[in-house]
């Protein structure tokens, strides 16, 4: 076991190793570091300034080493856009975005499972046939047009929800949440949607087909010969079976959350990472870029680990087959 | 069992989508949808990007209204005039040209190094897995935002963005299908014959691999027309120059919230109508082509 989490430890390093030198082979061999670190009014003095203290002189291999040095302290350098150091600007930003893609990933769960149950109970029936082509339907339709279609039916012509911003926010127990105030609730209440959209889709399928697998199975024969009611062969028995896999594909999906929140922070004027970094490309503020990219890779990188490792914790065959 | 020859697979995957009345309906929706992208210039009735056929004062008009040469706007104009019919079917065409060719690409590559893996093994197969791991864990948004930030945009970047979060499907695919494959007597024969190891490849494993190939495929020509529109939309995909639907939404997204709602609604069921359509196509193609489910 051991082995196994160092192992899955030292890939993930190689991993987050990798996406830095593909970063730093952009941004500082590609381009231009100082067409790319420098606002476009900076004077001559700046620029060299800048070029002596990043080191610029000196060859690539050294300048990588710098970067890497200074990536692992959390320097990243300091936005223009704020004049902050990078790093900080993001770590302002992330509760939201994290408030954000939890609130969807709960939405997702409390709809998806009880629609994936119930299809995967009657299978080829009108009620699967139904909701398995509602779910194509779901995962085709454009995360960002869908959200444009929320703003469009709730806010412009009902006027029920406001669509942009997060509105006012509560401290609870030391965190700013939006939970805290009805005005909060109000405004994440259609990003949420949006972003939970796309991932009921899945919900749906994973628990279809967990229910078709596991519904032929012996112990819910034997259950049936106990007597039990079906509800709770559904909700006790099948349940428990069907919850690994969703609650691992669950704990991976919960990053691309994260990254998707890109789209639904631009549409909805959230204030969190995914809006920052698109406003940041197109203001060309590298240093938030660069942060923004390894700050989220290193994230994702931590969840699969956990994820990886917590599965090989709850299912034997897992570790055996990766040992 | 005896090897599908590819003609007679693809006479099935025909049979098969249009047995079922909503995958038929589906399989025609995108026949039309092609065929109106390959025709647009003929099909539409004006050049949106001639300037001199496009009328500022026709901006902004709602759906059916006639402009100032009286002419009709079926689906209205956008800011500058420019008929909404129009520019969609052109936006069509480019969404769609992108979205294939990346598919296309993402096959090729995916294909061949799944093929590779699962001939070679060992450690070849160890460092193509490894990669195809990697990719499969991170989402599509991220890894193309990433290569668009890394390589710069445009039309090549966005399509080599998509083709470099793809690939890894085909190849996982291919690769599992082939190791079962490559266990069989045919290969095998084809080894005592002494046959070079590209032709084994192509020639012999290839053809019995298409039948999960042809699923992906579709299913991922989809997933690239929604990723191209999500880029562009969000301003680092395809250039304006080559006004895509997703860019056609986008435009439309400034004018939405004072009410004006023809700009991205129309572009937008378009391109809801196309994807929905193909993975239509491809979910039944699964069903029609998965040996487990068929027997």
């Amino acid at each position: 076991m051991t082995a196994f989490v160092i192992r899955r430890i030292f890939q993930a390093a190689l991993v987050l190793l990798a996406t830095a030198v593909i970063v730093f082979i952009g941004v500082y061999a590609i381009g231009d570091p100082l067409e790319i670190l420098l606002p476009g009014d900076a004077t001559m003095a700046e620029r060299e300034a800048v070029a002596q203290s990043l080191g610029l002189d000196k060859p690539l291999p050294v300048q990588f080493f710098t970067f890497l040095g200074n990536a692992v302290q959390g320097d990243f350098g300091r936005s223009f856009v704020y004049n902050r150091p990078a790093v900080d600007v993001i770590l302002e930003r992330l509760p939201a975005t994290l408030e954000l893609a939890f609130t969807a990933l709960m939405i997702s769960l409390i709809l998806g499972i009880p629609l994936g149950l119930w299809a995967g109970t009657k299978p080829q029936s009108g009620v699967d046939e139904t909701i398995m082509t509602g779910s194509i339907l779901g995962f085709s339709m454009p995360n960002f047009w869908q959200g444009m279609m929320l703003i469009m039916v709730f806010s412009v012509a009902l006027g029920w929800l406001p669509s942009t911003g997060r509105g006012e926010t509560g401290t609870v127990l030391g965190m700013r949440t939006s939970f805290a105030t009805w005005d909060g609730v109000a405004h994440l209440i259609l990003p949420a949607t949006n972003l939970a959209l796309g991932q009921l889709a899945l919900v749906i399928r994973l628990t279809r087909t967990g229910v078709q697998e596991t519904m032929p199975l012996d112990f819910v024969k034997f259950a049936r010969a106990r007597g039990l009611s079906e509800t709770r062969i559904l909700l006790v028995h099948v349940m428990k079976n069907i919850l690994i896999p969703i609650v691992t594909v669950i704990g991976v999906e919960f990053g691309s959350l994260i990254a998707f929140a890109v789209v639904t922070e631009t549409i909805f004027a959230w204030p969190g990472v995914g809006k920052l970094i698109i406003d940041s490309i197109g203001a060309l503020d590298r240093p938030i870029v660069v942060a923004y990219i390894l700050v989220i890779v290193a994230m994702f990188i931590v969840i699969n680990l956990i994820v990886d490792v917590l599965y090989s914790l709850l299912d034997p065959r897992v570790r055996a087959r990766a040992a | 069992m005896i090897a599908l020859a590819p003609q007679g697979l693809l006479a099935r995957s025909i049979r098969g989508v249009v047995a079922s009345p909503k995958a038929a309906l589906a399989l025609a929706i995108c026949l039309l949808l092609v065929l109106a992208a390959i025709f647009a210039p003929i099909l539409a009735p004006q050049n949106p990007y001639d300037l001199m056929q496009i009328d500022l004062f026709d901006g902004k008009l709602p759906p059916l209204s006639r402009g100032y040469n009286g002419q009709l706007y079926l689906l209205g104009t956008d800011t500058q005039g420019r008929d909404m019919l129009s520019a969609m079917l052109y936006g069509l065409r480019t969404s769609l040209a992108v979205g294939v060719t990346a598919g296309v690409l993402a096959l090729a590559v995916g294909t061949s190094l799944g093929l590779l893996a699962a001939y070679a093994g060992g450690r070849v197969d160890a460092t193509i897995m490894r990669f195809v791991d990697l990719m499969l864990g991170f989402p599509t948004i991220l890894v193309a935002l990433m290569i668009l930030v890394v390589f710069g945009q445009g039309t090549g970047k966005v399509i080599l963005a998509l083709v470099f979060v793809q690939w890894a499907y085909f190849a996982r695919a291919v690769r599992a299908t082939a190791m079962v494959e490559a266990a069989k007597d045919y290969v095998e024969a084809a080894r005592c014959l002494g046959l070079s190891s590209p032709r084994i490849l192509f020639g012999h494993l290839l053809p019995n691999c298409l039948p999960p190939l042809i699923v992906i495929g579709t299913i991922q020509v989809a997933n690239a027309i929604a990723a191209e529109a999500t880029l562009s939309f969000l301003g680092i995909g395809l250039p304006i120059t080559e006004p895509s639907l997703g860019l056609l939404i986008a435009n439309g997204y400034q004018v939405l919230l004072a009410g004006t709602y023809w700009m991205s609604v129309y572009p937008g069921l378009l391109l809801l109508v196309l994807v929905f359509a193909i993975n239509i196509v491809g979910d039944r193609l699964r069903i029609v082509l998965n040996p487990r489910l068929s027997q």
